[in-house]
């Protein structure tokens, strides 16, 4: 049982390893905030695994918490201030 | 392994899968607004599924609705920041894309 979520905590991670891609080239600013919410998403459910693997679920699931609402608020605090920007020929 | 484990093992495992599809989609897609429309809905299902089947294998104690919560969390907030981002890629001006041959497509 434990050896599954070991498992499932390697392909995590490769996955998380993706969209690093993305934020590498991403031809505009919007493809890079994109990745980084995509890497913070699938982060939380890393934490969540390791916290299962390690077993001890009740000190992992508050730093879920707390790393799901600050990547919420960085993905809205970044898209408000975009909102400010003008378009100046090539975005 | 019981049918409790097993049932929590496919749901898990589903939600990784549709997690893979969002990434890959995220990186092969030809522009930003379908780049959105991959990471936000795929992600979000991944994520929800991958929490359900945790759900499912801790049982009826307080760490599982903890779990429960940041489900009901990310299911909300997900979508949310995606199209907030999306928002601001329009009123920024960000074109769509189009087909090379496409009648309307003029940006390649």
């Amino acid at each position: 049982m434990d050896k599954y979520f070991v498992y499932l905590g390697v392909l995590l991670t490769v996955i998380i390893l993706i969209p690093l891609y993305r934020i590498v080239r991403g031809p505009t600013l919007f493809d890079r905030m994109l990745g980084a919410g995509a890497v913070g998403t699938k982060t939380m459910v890393l934490i969540l695994t390791i916290g299962f693997i390690f077993d001890r679920v009740d000190m992992f699931i508050d730093i879920t918490l707390a790393y799901a609402v600050l990547n919420f608020i960085g993905t809205i605090a970044i898209a408000k201030y975009l909102l400010t920007l003008k378009s100046r020929g090539k975005p | 392994m019981t049918f409790q484990f097993l049932v929590a093992n496919v749901v898990v495992t589903a939600g990784a899968f549709f997690l893979l599809v969002g990434s890959i989609g995220l990186v092969r897609l030809p522009d930003f607004y379908t780049r959105a429309h991959a990471t936000g809905k795929s992600d979000t299902l991944g994520v929800i599924l991958v929490t359900l089947g945790l759900v499912i294998h801790e049982g009826l104690t307080l760490n599982s609705a903890k779990i429960a919560l940041i489900l009901a969390f990310v299911g909300l907030t997900n979508p949310t920041a995606t199209h907030a981002l999306t928002r601001a890629a329009i009123r920024f001006g960000l074109k769509p894309w189009f087909r090379k041959d496409d009648a309307e497509g003029k940006e390649g």
